[in-house]
C-alpha cells in the first residue's frame, strides 16, 4: 500500500491525459454531483458534501477540502459505456438495392473513470455481464470497456440512502479496478494498484509507502462508513420472497403512489432496457435506426398487438422491482441493484426500495427473521 | 424434461446491423395476413430450425420480431408470414416483388421435435399461430416414420380467417395425418366444424400418456388449450407454447421481451410448459 | 323400446346410470333419423325432445338478417342436443339444421320430465349429466364470445 498527496494526485490526472485518455470525474454542476470531463483535481468537487433522503438531494459546500466527502449523485457511469443515445444502423436505398451498414462508431479517444465507488465498480461490472458476457456482445461497449482505466474512490462518505453494505458492494472494493484511491484527512491518499496497467502507472509518480497508522486509519474510516448507512436492504432469501409474494397488496400501495416517471431507471446505474427509433431523410433514401434508453417504466414498454402487458403502473414498478431484486439473479448470477440509493434519492415520491422490500418480508404470513 | 434448445448463428459478426434480403413473391392469405417469400442478396441462405425468428426491417419504417413459416430444408428461401396489426406491418403488407427487406436472425428457442420421436405429435394452431407450426409440421412430415400418430388441430375465427389453405388440402389428403379445422363462427355455407379448437381435441385420438403438443396461438387458446391437455392426462413437461412479447433488438439486450425471468428472445419463444405455469396465473407480468 | 337399453346404456351421457333409472329414461326413449340438410328443430319451436347423437352431423344456427344463418356450434358422435326441455317455457334457441346424415336417439321431453318430477333421484341423475354438458358448452362460449383471433387494432 502507498500513499500520495493531493499534488501527486494532480500529476495522476495529468498523466493520464498525456496518455490520451478522456479523464471523466465528479464534478459540481446545477446543483449536483455530475460525472464530466475533468483537466485538474480542481475540477473535483473539493469541500463538498452532500445530504440525501427520499426525493431530496442537497449540496453542501463545507470549509473542509476533501475530494470525495459525498455519495454518488444523479449521473452514473453508464452514460459513458452505454450512452443515452447512439446510432446503430444505417440504410440506403438506391436502385433497387439496399446497403445496410453499422453506424456505431467507436470513440476515438479512450476514457479514464476517476473516482469510481465501489457500488459503481460493480454496476460496471454487472454491465460487463449484460453486454459482453451473453450469447450477443455488444462491439461498441466491448470497444470502450476493453481501454477504459478506473481509478476506484473507496467509499468513506457513505449518503443517506446508501446501503452497500446491505449489498456486499462497498464501502470498499477489492476488485474491478486499476488504481483505488482512499482519502485520509490532510489531504493524504492510499493508493492500490488492481492491475497491471494501474501498476505501471504507479511507476510514473512520486510516492511514499503507507505507515501503518495511515492504514488503520483507512480501517476504521471503512468501519464506520459500513456501519453508518443511510438504508440497510436485507438480501437472504429475498428473490425468493419476491417470486413468492406477486400478488402482495403492497404492489397496490406503491401503485397509487408511483408516478412511473422513470427518473429511477435513469439515475439507476445496472438499468441498461433500450429502444430504438426510425429516422429517414425527406427523400426517404437514407434512414437511420438510433438506440436510446429505455424504461420498463415507460406504458408501451410492453406493448404487442391489442395493448400493453402491463397497464398499470402497480405492475410496472413491481416488473422493476423484481427484475433488479429476483430475476436479475436468474438472468445473471447476481442482484441487479448495487445499493447506490440513488433510485430512492431521486424518486420524486420518495419511494424507497428497501423499505418497500422490508414491508412485503413483514407482512408475509411466514415472515423471514430478518439477520443482525 | 426436454428443454427447448437455442440454437445461434455465431458465425455472424454482428448481430444489430441488418442483411439484405428481396422479396421474391407476395401472397395473400387473408384480408390481413399475407406471407412474403425472400432471398439473401448475398446468396447466403438463412438456415434455421422450426420455432425461431427473424427481425424484420422495413427501411425507415422499424423493425418487428416475426416467426420463419417456411420449410427448414429449404432455407434458400426465406418465408415468412406476417399479421398485418401496426405501422411496421401495415407497410409490409404494401410490400412488393423486388423490394428490398432488412433481416437478423434466426432467434430465439426451437420446437422440441427431437423429444416428439417415437411418441404422438399433436400440434394446435390458433389463428395466426399456424405460421410458427408450418416449419416443425414440414419438418415432421419428412421424418414420419419417427412419429407415431401426427395431428394438426387448427382453430381460427372465420372460414375467411383460414390461411395456408393449399397446406391444409394436401395435408388432410395424406392417410398419416390427422386434420381438424373448427372456426369460431361460420356462415351457413361452411361445411366443418364450428366451436373452439379445444372442442376437437377429444376427437384426435392420441395416448396420452405418450403425446408431446406443440401449441402455438393466442395467449388465453394456449392456455385453455394446455388445461385440456392436462385433462386427458398429458404429462405438463410434453407439453410447449410459443410465447411473444415486445421486441426491440431479438438478443436478450433490449429488456423488452422479459416474462418472469425468461427473455422471451432467448429463452423462447419456445417454452416448456413448466416454465410457464405459475408465470400464467400472474396478471400483467 | 326394449331393444334401444343396451344402445342408451353405451352412450356417454347415461355411463354409469343405474339400470332402474335407466328403464325409467328408455321408456321414453325413440329411434330417429334425419337426412342431410334436413332441420331437426327451428328456432321458437316447443323443445319436445332431446337428442342424443349416434351417428352424424348437425349445425347449431343462428337467423340473421345481414349474414344469413351463422353457425354457432356443430356436433356430432356422441354429443347431446338441447336442455330447452328442461327449463321453461321449453323453447329451443336455435335451428339445427343436419349436415350429415344423423341417427340418433330422440327422449320425449314430456314424458321424461314427468318421471323426473315423479322420481327427484332420476330427475338429480340426469341433471348431473347435464351440468357438466352445459359447463363445457358455456367455457367454449365464453371462448368464442372473446374472439381471440381478432385483432384490437
Amino acid at each position: 500500500m502507498i500513499k500520495i498527496d493531493l499534488q501527486v494526485l494532480g500529476t495522476l490526472v495529468s498523466l493520464l491525459r498525456k496518455d490520451g485518455f478522456r479523464v471523466l470525474g465528479p464534478t459540481v454542476r446545477d446543483h449536483a454531483i455530475v460525472y464530466d470531463e475533468i483537466r485538474s483535481y480542481e475540477d473535483l468537487p473539493i469541500g463538498w458534501t452532500d445530504e440525501q433522503t427520499n426525493a431530496s438531494y442537497k449540496l453542501v459546500q463545507t470549509e473542509g477540502k476533501s475530494l470525495f466527502a459525498y455519495a454518488v449523485g444523479p449521473h452514473s457511469w453508464k452514460q459513458f459505456l452505454f450512452p443515452p443515445e447512439s446510432p446503430l444502423v444505417r440504410s440506403r436505398r438506391t436502385n433497387g438495392s439496399m446497403e445496410l451498414s453499422g453506424a456505431q462508431q467507436a470513440p476515438h479517444v479512450p476514457l479514464a473513470f476517476f473516482g469510481v465507488r465501489p457500488c459503481e465498480l460493480h454496476a460496471i461490472a454487472i454491465h460487463d455481464r449484460v453486454f459482453l458476457e451473453g450469447p450477443f456482445a455488444d462491439p461498441w461497449y466491448k470497444s470502450v470497456r476493453e481501454k477504459l482505466f478506473i481509478v476506484a474512490a473507496q467509499c468513506t462518505h457513505p449518503g443517506g440512502t446508501c446501503f452497500c453494505a446491505s449489498m456486499k458492494t462497498g464501502p470498499r472494493a477489492t476488485q474491478g479496478f486499476d488504481l483505488a484511491l482512499t482519502e485520509l484527512p490532510k489531504g493524504l491518499f492510499l493508493v492500490e494498484a488492481g492491475s497491471q496497467r494501474g501498476s505501471e502507472m504507479l511507476t510514473k509518480i512520486p510516492w511514499h509507502p503507507a505507515e501503518p497508522e495511515d492504514v488503520n486509519e483507512a480501517e476504521r474510516l471503512f468501519s464506520a462508513a459500513a456501519a453508518s448507512m443511510g438504508r440497510v436492504l436485507e438480501p437472504d432469501g429475498l428473490q425468493q420472497l419476491l417470486y413468492a409474494n406477486l400478488s402482495h397488496p403492497r404492489w397496490d400501495a406503491i401503485g397509487h403512489r408511483c408516478l412511473s416517471c422513470a427518473n429511477c431507471t435513469m439515475v439507476c446505474p445496472t438499468c441498461f432496457c433500450s429502444t430504438v427509433t426510425d429516422g429517414t431523410d425527406l427523400s426517404n433514401t437514407e434512414a437511420q435506426r438510433t438506440r436510446l434508453w429505455d424504461s420498463c417504466f415507460t406504458a408501451d414498454f410492453s406493448y404487442i398487438h391489442g395493448g400493453s402487458v402491463r397497464p398499470s403502473i402497480r405492475s410496472r414498478y413491481r416488473q422493476w422491482m423484481t427484475h433488479k431484486l429476483a430475476s436479475w439473479v436468474d438472468q445473471f448470477g447476481t442482484f441487479g441493484c448495487v445499493g447506490c440509493g440513488r433510485c430512492i434519492t431521486w424518486c420524486p415520491v420518495g419511494i424507497d426500495i428497501t423499505e418497500e422490500a422490508r414491508l412485503i418480508r413483514e407482512q408475509t404470513p411466514e415472515a423471514q427473521p430478518t439477520s443482525q | 424434461m426436454p428443454e427447448a434448445d437455442v440454437v445461434l448463428d455465431t458465425t455472424v459478426e454482428s448481430h444489430f446491423i441488418p442483411r439484405p434480403f428481396r422479396v421474391l413473391r407476395t401472397k395473400r392469405e387473408t384480408h390481413d395476413v399475407f406471407t412474403l417469400e425472400l432471398k439473401p442478396e448475398d446468396g447466403s441462405p438463412l438456415s434455421f430450425r422450426p420455432g425461431q425468428f427473424n427481425m424484420m426491417y422495413v427501411h425507415g419504417i422499424g423493425e418487428v420480431p416475426i416467426s420463419i413459416s417456411g420449410n427448414p430444408a429449404k432455407p434458400e428461401t426465406l418465408v415468412h408470414t406476417v399479421r398485418a396489426v401496426g405501422g411496421v406491418t401495415f407497410a409490409m403488407r404494401s410490400i412488393h416483388r423486388g423490394d428490398i427487406l432488412g433481416i437478423r436472425g434466426p432467434y430465439g428457442s426451437v420446437w422440441p421435435i427431437e423429444a416428439a420421436v417415437g411418441s404422438d405429435l399433436v400440434v394446435v394452431a390458433g389463428g395466426i399461430g399456424l405460421a410458427p407450426l408450418r416449419p416443425v409440421i414440414y419438418e415432421a412430415l419428412a421424418r414420419r416414420q419417427q412419429f407415431g400418430k401426427l395431428i394438426l388441430l387448427y382453430g381460427t375465427r372465420e372460414p375467411e380467417d383460414i390461411i395456408f389453405e393449399k397446406d391444409l388440402e394436401g395435408w388432410r389428403a395424406r392417410f398419416d395425418f390427422h386434420v381438424f379445422v373448427t372456426v369460431d363462427r361460420a356462415i351457413g355455407s361452411w361445411k366443418g366444424h364450428v366451436g373452439v379448437v379445444t372442442g376437437l381435441l377429444p376427437k384426435a385420438s392420441f395416448d396420452p400418456a405418450n403425446t408431446l403438443a406443440m401449441i402455438c396461438g393466442p395467449e388465453v387458446m394456449m392456455r385453455f388449450t394446455a388445461m385440456e391437455f392436462l385433462k386427458l392426462g398429458v404429462d405438463p413437461a410434453q407439453i410447449y407454447f410459443s410465447m411473444e412479447r415486445n421486441m426491440k433488438c431479438g438478443i436478450g439486450l433490449c429488456g423488452h421481451c422479459q416474462f418472469g425471468p425468461y427473455f422471451v428472445c432467448r429463452e423462447g419463444p419456445v417454452f416448456p410448459y413448466p416454465r410457464l405455469k405459475q408465470l400464467m396465473t400472474v396478471r400483467e407480468i | 323400446m326394449e331393444t334401444l337399453k343396451p344402445i342408451l346404456s353405451q352412450h356417454p351421457f347415461f355411463k354409469d346410470l343405474q339400470p332402474e333409472y335407466l328403464e325409467l329414461v328408455t321408456g321414453c326413449a325413440s329411434n330417429v333419423r334425419f337426412d342431410a340438410d334436413s332441420y331437426m328443430f327451428h328456432e321458437g319451436e316447443e323443445a319436445g325432445h332431446f337428442y342424443l347423437l349416434r351417428t352424424g352431423n348437425v349445425a347449431l344456427e343462428i337467423a340473421t338478417p345481414d349474414r344469413g344463418p351463422m353457425v354457432i356450434q356443430t356436433l356430432g358422435e356422441g354429443e347431446l342436443i338441447g336442455w330447452s326441455w328442461l327449463v321453461p317455457p321449453y323453447t329451443w334457441h336455435f335451428d339445427a339444421r343436419v349436415t350429415e346424415l344423423v341417427r340418433a336417439i330422440a327422449l320425449d321431453a314430456t314424458c321424461l320430465r314427468k318421471k323426473c318430477e315423479a322420481d327427484h333421484h332420476l330427475g338429480y341423475e340426469l341433471l348431473k349429466r347435464l351440468t357438466v354438458m352445459m359447463e363445457q358448452r358455456l367455457a367454449a362460449t365464453r371462448l368464442q364470445l372473446l374472439d381471440v383471433y381478432g385483432t384490437n387494432a
